[in-house]
């Protein structure tokens, strides 16, 4: 349903000296969301999720921009799309839930009025069908209609978020895409609010992006993980191969960066160190300087991202190159041995 | 309140209660941010404030770092209560050795000042005694004990990450010789894998620096991670408290039930999907406390409830290795509201 391929996004900047040097956020990203799908984006900050999805819903504003690459919404590249018809899509077919409902409602109009707001703005004209459908998309998320009069304020932080998600279903979209719309909340509406979302895309079947940095939060929820670093694509593919057997050593690092409650208490490490400034790419590998697992060649040499049975990974220790330092035939269910350390 | 283990006490709050009035002339009300607290902070020991948005975690902050006066009860440090303060010097002695470490890394500093320049004041004010290159000398101390390094005291807070900037409070907090560090949700707004390296820290500076840290947070597993002891809020009062390996073991209190059952375990198969819809069709809501009447504040929420918690407010009194404010857990029956 939706394809994206190639996608590139660059925020124009100036040198010190005056000369151009653009900052690539966003690096030849493809990937694609079935109907119905449930795709989770993670990474640090700073890694692009958050630019990767404005890229998607084509809310980028200067002085960033598409530099390469297609978008395909339902047959249609977004990309190439005018502003006009673009409209009409948006919010209708592909809708978005920013990160902070607290700054993306707005304080001095009801959640009613914000809602018949959308609601208008797509040609929907009688009251009584606004305040109609208004009523319904709450009752969905679980909060009562008098809602509708109340002011964000009025609302804990959880029903908040839900009145956020309410308005991007206001049209039954086939794709909602999610900017970490939990990180305000504490683990017990985190989970309602989860589950939530997964029982809505069951009943209504809408498919979900969903970017988050916290990587046990998708565990139980998505169908597919993807996990960006430095702009790029490290490692894709099904969430449970993923979370049993991380390939890449920087999903290894994300896996390992929290504690259990269950279990031995082991020190753990979590991954030392900054993603890289984008403006200065070091040559080889993005990762290699945090890189538990590196080797002489990550400095030099740049890792392409590589098919390994349904998972795509893109790190030297997979790439037939590096036969030498890791066994060839290291199966799915081993871990390469640089592991311990 | 017994004592856990042997540590010498540092803080004791007694039956503190912060009210705050709200509402206009119309329908006024009395809002019970934290209603009859009672906890105490030993030497050299991390203690976990735990509960969700609302419960009272950074009133209780605030009320011990001064900000706030409690509408009643207490707070003693080293036996002196904060109430006995009379001079500037008594309030300026409290501040240097009670600091605070704030949430929020990208508000907390001064965008225009270097970073060393909320270190150097601190310094300044509170010890008065050093000399200019002695400030310089142990800002660069601080700065190397939490991680960071002398040759960032020149920066500015816009040229370091959310990590980095967490670390200069932490730097901040430790320049006055701190005894207690008020840390409210110091890693909440970073990345989980910056997260550890600042928990990792907070373990230093117990154990090298031999400070003791209030850790209000409302992530059970990083408090695990870190903290002795754990205390659990529910809309203004203490739920459970007890030695937090003990706590996690065995909740007694159904809303730690709650908190445990809600971290997601990776490493566990995923639950179906109406296992997760039966396990969070509890879509309850924290209460806003306001005028509250007797009773458990967790009974509209507690599968497990009596025709007595509708009645009485539980008192938090000893079960087994903790406390907890439950009343059927308190008549010895095994409490088991959500797994």
């Amino acid at each position: 349903m939706l394809e994206v391929s190639g996608l590139t996004v660059e925020y124009a900047a100036t040198t010190k000296a005056g000369g151009e040097s653009p900052v690539r956020a966003v690096d030849d990203v493809s990937f694609d969301v079935a109907a119905g799908e449930f795709v989770a984006i993670v990474g640090e900050s700073g890694c692009g999720k958050s630019t990767l999805l404005f890229a998607v819903a084509q809310l980028l504003s200067p002085p960033a921009a598409i530099t390469a690459g297609s978008v395909t919404f339902r047959g249609q590249d977004l990309v190439a799309m005018t502003d006009r018809r673009l409209a009409a899509i948006r919010w209708e077919k592909l809708s978005v839930v920013m990160q902070s409902a607290m700054n993306a409602l707005n304080p001095v109009m009801s959640v009613g009025a914000q809602f018949a707001d959308a609601l208008r703005a797509h040609g929907m004209s009688s009251r009584k069908a606004i305040a109609a459908r208004s009523a319904e998309v709450l009752r969905l998320v679980g909060i009562d209609a008098v809602h509708l009069k109340s002011f964000p304020h009025q609302l804990s932080g959880g029903m908040r978020q839900r009145a956020m998600i309410a308005m991007a279903l206001l049209f039954t979209p086939d794709l909602v895409i999610m900017d970490e719309p939990t990180s305000a909340l504490d683990v017990v509406a985190q989970r309602s609010l989860m589950t939530q979302i997964k029982e809505l895309q069951r009943e209504i079947g809408f498919a979900v992006i969903f970017v988050t940095h916290d990587m046990s939060l998708v565990s139980h929820y998505s169908d597919r993980l993807m996990v960006m670093y430095a702009g790029q694509v490290a490692e894709a593919g099904p969430t449970r191969r993923i979370f049993d057997n991380p390939l890449h050593p920087y999903s290894r690092g994300l896996l390992e960066a929290f504690p259990g409650i269950r279990g031995a208490k082991v020190p753990l490490q979590g991954i030392p160190g900054a993603p890289p400034d984008l403006s200065v790419i070091p040559n080889g590998c993005r990762f290699a300087p945090r890189c538990p697992a590196k080797m002489p060649e990550c400095e030099t040499t740049a890792p392409a991202l590589l098919d390994r049975d349904g998972v795509d990974v893109r790190c030297l220790l997979y790439a037939p190159a590096s036969a030498k330092t890791v066994p060839a035939d290291n199966g799915p269910g081993e871990k390469p041995r640089e592991r311990a350390q | 309140m017994t004592e856990p283990h042997s540590v010498t006490e540092l803080l004791r709050a007694d039956h503190l209660t912060r009210h705050f009035s709200i509402g206009g002339t119309l329908a006024r009300g009395t809002l019970h941010a934290v209603d009859d607290v009672s906890f105490s902070i030993g030497e050299r020991e991390i203690v976990a404030l735990a509960g969700e948005s609302g419960s009272g975690k950074s009133t209780v902050a605030r009320l011990l770092a001064r900000v706030y006066k409690p509408t009643s009860g207490t707070v003693a440090f080293e036996g002196r209560p904060l109430s006995a303060f009379r001079s500037r010097r008594d309030a300026l002695r409290y501040s240097g050795q009670v600091p605070m470490v704030f949430q929020d890394p990208f508000s907390s500093l001064n965008p225009v000042f270097r970073v060393s320049h909320g270190v150097l004041r601190a310094l300044k004010l509170h010890r008065p005694g050093l000399s200019a290159d002695e400030r310089r000398a142990e800002a660069a101390r601080v700065f190397d004990v939490v991680g960071l390094g002398a040759g960032m005291l020149g920066r500015y807070p816009h040229e370091l990450s959310g990590g980095q900037r967490q670390r200069v409070g932490f730097a901040q907090a430790l320049a006055t010789k701190p005894r207690l560090i008020l840390a409210d949700e110091p890693v909440s707004m970073l990345d989980t894998s910056i997260r550890i390296g600042l928990l990792n820290l907070m373990a230093k500076l117990r154990d090298e620096e031999g400070v003791s840290i209030l850790y209000i947070t409302h992530d059970i597993a990083g408090a695990r991670y870190v903290a002795d002891r754990l205390i659990v809020m529910y809309a203004g009062q203490v739920a459970e408290s007890g030695p937090i390996e003990d706590v996690l073991a065995a909740p007694r209190h159904p809303y730690t039930q709650l908190l445990l059952s809600a971290v997601p375990d990776p490493k566990a198969p995923p639950p179906s999907l109406e296992a997760l819809a039966a396990a969070s069709g509890e879509r309850g809501e924290p209460p806003k406390v306001i005028d509250p009447k007797p009773g458990c504040r967790f009974m509209p929420r507690c599968p497990v409830s009596i025709d007595m918690c509708g009645q009485v407010t539980p008192e938090l009194k000893v079960l087994g290795p903790g406390e907890a404010a439950c009343h059927v857990a308190q008549t010895g029956a095994e409490v088991k509201a959500f797994s």
